[in-house]
């Protein structure tokens, strides 16, 4: 006897993609529903679940969101979800929820097929509607790409408009004027030096600043402009990302930054330049933070980096992109941590800079990570007068980074060690020690402060610095020799198909660590030539382009490097984002046997090219002192 | 004071019946086979969780509302689960009356004489029906009728009764709208109770409109009833003993 699903079936018919369909088509998908009704309130999908129907929601409403929480569609009577889940692996892309009582009709993935495969009508209904969710996707990506991938160079809209110092308000106005300029970029005509420890750049001012500083003060025509310019200068280089552009616009709350190519004005950006390659949630996140006005605050959006950083993996960014996002995130908790405890301390009493080391200077941070900092202080700084004062610093702000997820260092190398809290005069000394007289073990210990990052307060004293190991490193072949030999310490698990390396420890065995067994060894060794090739390049991506810029490497040896350590990275952090999507705590520890055949056939060739370039590294800094060919 | 005496909203009024224990007499006193084989099946224990329960979406469609002069029009019923219904395994019979359809009855249910006339007696799906319901919880709207028609109606082909177990989804919406649920003060007031008929009792759950008189549409609607009283006023782990009657 035929089954009648009238009420189903004519329910269904008032609503496209269904109203396409024939009497017959119609009355057997309407046999095969299935119902489910769910409360207001109570969760329908969650992300990364298996899907197998297609959901028509019969009465009541439900909300999409966005995998960040963000709510991305309201849908009621008559609308169709989950399309685009059974298209993709079928896997929940969005989660949602019943924000009304809420019943449900759903057709199974075999009859969704055959309409799928049989109903032209059909077919293009889902599709135009996927494809349109998919472009969107697509476009938030290449909106969130850009802002990642692209050098603040290419979105300098023109050549600076300049002028010195020296110049009256009313000329300054006036080249402003003739040039539609609506900001004007002050330089110190006196300062030609070369590698100057500041920019020839020293100011700037904007139409805003003309009104507000100028004409509403009633100031002599003839002021000259030094006078109302920005007094903090706030600037970027040009070989910076667009997104650090727009976290130094966030950060400073400055609408206009000069670009700075070394040390020439090359240009001025706006935030409405920026704002064209805007990401939303690394935007909000960001954004986000600097608002928190205490460390519980900053803590409670730990689960939106986590999400940041799944968002950016399921949309194919790359390692760079990841690892700079991230590496940016912990600089703004960073910030506003300094910025939490100037408020509770009072001002500093000298100039300080806050300095990153290791994975966040480099910008490739992932999500475990440990922090790694240190003070830098002004010269004027007088211990007994003033180092109570860094002290508490310090340890509010490592403090803080712990309470984020941020784990204190195990080898000390934070901002409350006494050593690591110096004026710019002994930094200069350790430096120089390092590198002058090395020892292998000492090294071993300071490695980390060769990847070196200022992110608040005088960041001129971490330019400084990076100046002086890029000039001094070059020049100590003994120096060479040691960081070779010991980036020569962790080795890749080359047969790791064979006689696996594994980890022994404890919870983690018969895993190995890709971090300490691929990552790490491999910025190691691109760490040693960039000092060689007086790179002052923190990033190993940028390291190995300036490495690749000499005729150091070999032909294509560069670009294996580069490859390798994408590859290794990506699967470090697939397993990351796969850990914290099953609810785990992420980790480092990869078991080869969870590797796809795919995985590991890349994995044993990146480690391949460890292993060569670690040869090469002994054969090219031998412990002798003079490498072994010029 | 005069709360003392009120039980609590939601929970049943009259004990519940140990329906496993009857259905192990009803196999060994039935003498027609497949009635037999329907009491064999057996059915849950009384405190099994209603996640746990099959259940099946039961209704008729009747010639009128006495059990010994009317009879039954069409039976529809539907497998579900405390959150999935499966129209895949519903199933639908047109099955001829023993008495002549009455005029009205046909507007009212949609079924004609000409469907009439083709249709089976009710004696030759019975088979087909009690397989459907075998170890499974009915679940209607207003118990009297199901259970009292196919009751009688196997009475007059068998010559045997039957009894099983129902959940009706009219006497758990009385909890909390009748009576129990009605506060001294409104009966005091005279104020009406709200209705608990199928309709709208679905419309205080957001369940859409369906148009009634079709038996299949019917036990559907009742078993999206059940659904969303489980949902609002029990758990998945209620025990059918509190429901079942």
């Amino acid at each position: 006897m035929e089954v009648e699903q009238i009420e189903i079936r004519d329910q269904l018919r008032r609503h496209a993609p269904f109203d396409a369909l024939s009497e017959e088509v119609l009355n057997r998908v309407a046999s095969h529903v299935e119902i489910a009704y769910y409360r207001a309130g109570s969760t329908i999908l969650t992300f990364g679940q298996d899907i197998h129907h297609l959901y028509f929601v019969r009465s009541g409403a439900i909300e999409v969101y966005r995998r960040n929480g963000e709510l991305y569609n309201r849908l009621s009577e008559g609308a169709i979800f989950g399309q685009l889940g059974l298209m993709m692996n079928r896997r929940v892309r969005f989660p949602i929820s019943a924000i009304e009582d809420t019943l449900l009709y759903m057709i199974p993935e075999s009859i969704y097929q055959e309409l799928w495969e049989n109903e032209e009508e059909f077919a293009d209904f889902v599709e135009i509607e996927d494809r349109s969710r998919l472009r969107s996707a697509v476009e938030h990506q290449e909106k969130a790409n850009p802002l990642m991938t692209s050098r603040v160079r290419k979105i300098v809209p023109r050549a600076p408009v300049t002028a010195p110092g020296s110049v009256s308000i009313q000329e300054a106005a006036r080249i402003m004027t003739d040039e539609q300029a609506s900001s004007l970029v002050i330089i110190d005509p006196d300062n030609t030096a070369p590698n100057a420890e500041r920019p020839r750049v020293i100011g700037i001012i904007t139409d805003r600043d003309m009104r507000s500083r100028a004409l509403a003060k009633g100031l002599p025509l003839d002021t000259p402009v030094r006078d109302i310019m920005s007094q903090e200068l706030v600037y970027i280089q040009a070989d910076n990302f667009v997104f650090e552009a727009m976290l130094t616009m966030l950060r400073h709350n400055v609408h206009h930054l000069p670009v700075v190519d070394r040390d020439e004005p090359v240009g001025v950006i706006a935030l409405s330049d920026v704002v064209k390659h805007e990401s939303q949630s690394g935007l909000y996140l960001v954004r986000n933070i600097h608002h928190q006005t205490s460390v519980i605050g900053i803590k409670r959006l730990l689960g939106d980096i986590r999400a940041t950083f799944v968002r950016m993996v399921n949309e194919d960014a790359n390692s760079h992109m990841i690892g700079a996002a991230m590496a940016g995130i912990g600089r703004s908790i960073s910030q506003r941590l300094l910025e939490l405890a100037e408020q509770e301390l009072g001002p500093p009493p000298v100039p300080y800079c806050f300095m990153a080391l290791g994975s966040m200077a480099r910008d490739e941070q992932l999500i475990v990570t440990d922090q790694d900092n240190a003070l830098v202080l002004d010269d004027s700084f007088e211990p007994e007068k003033h180092d109570e004062y860094f002290r508490q610093l310090a340890k509010f702000v490592s403090d803080g980074l712990d309470a984020c997820g941020y784990t204190y260092c195990t080898g000390g190398i934070m901002a409350t060690n006494d050593d690591w809290r110096q004026p710019l005069r002994v930094w200069k000394e350790y430096f120089t020690h390092w590198i002058d007289e090395p020892d292998p073990k000492a090294l071993l210990n300071s490695n980390i402060f060769f990847d070196l990052d200022g992110i608040y307060g005088k960041t001129q004293f971490t330019e400084i610095l990076k100046e002086l190991v890029a000039e001094k490193a070059s020049k100590s072949p003994k120096f060479l020799a040691h960081m070779a030999s010991n980036a020569l310490n962790r080795k890749p698990p080359l047969g790791f198909f064979r006689t696996f390396v594994m980890e022994q420890d404890g919870e983690h065995k018969n895993t190995f660590n890709l971090k300490r067994r691929g990552t790490a060894p491999l910025s190691d060794l691109i760490r040693v030539h960039a000092l060689a090739c007086q790179s002052k390049a923190q990033n190993t991506f940028d390291r190995i382009n300036a490495i690749a810029e000499t005729a150091l490497l070999a032909d294509g040896v560069a670009d294996n490097l580069r490859d390798a350590l994408e590859l290794i990275a990506m699967v470090r952090i697939r397993h990351q984002a796969l850990a914290i999507e099953n609810g785990r705590e992420p980790d480092n520890n990869i078991n080869p046997e969870a590797l796809t055949s795919f995985e590991r056939r890349n994995l044993k060739d990146a480690f391949q090219v460890i292993s060569n370039a670690q040869k090469f590294l002994r054969y090219r800094y031998p412990s002798g002192g003079s490498p072994a060919f010029q | 004071m005069f709360k003392l005496f009120q039980k609590d909203i939601g929970q049943r009024v009259t004990p519940s019946p140990d329906w496993p224990g009857r259905f192990g007499e009803l196999a060994l006193n039935a003498q027609n086979p497949l009635l037999r084989s329907f009491y064999d099946a057996g059915t849950v224990a009384g405190n099994t969780p209603i996640n746990n329960v099959p259940l099946v979406g039961l209704d008729f469609e009747t010639t009128g509302l006495d059990p010994n002069t009317h009879s039954i029009v069409s039976i529809g019923l539907v497998p579900f689960s405390y959150n999935r219904i499966m129209l895949r395994e519903s199933q639908h019979w047109v099955v001829r009356p023993i008495l002549p359809l009455h005029r009205d009855s046909v507007t009212f249910h949609g079924i004609t004489h000409s469907e009439v006339r083709q249709a089976p007696d009710l004696g030759q799906v019975i088979e087909e029906v009690l397989q459907a319901l075998e170890g499974r919880v009915a679940v209607v709207h207003h118990r009297a009728i199901e259970r009292q028609f196919l009751d009688i109606a196997l009475k007059w082909r068998l010559k045997e009764g039957i009894e099983f177990p129902v959940i009706d989804t009219m006497e758990l919406e009385s909890r909390w709208h009748r009576h129990q649920g009605q506060s001294f003060k409104d009966r005091l007031l005279g104020k009406k109770p709200p209705s608990i008929r199928l309709a709208e009792s679905r419309r205080r759950y957001n369940l859409p409109y369906y148009a009634p008189h079709h038996a299949l549409t019917d036990a559907v609607a009742s078993a999206e009833l059940l659904m969303a009283q489980i949902q609002h006023h029990f758990s998945p782990e209620t025990p059918v003993s509190e429901l079942w009657d």
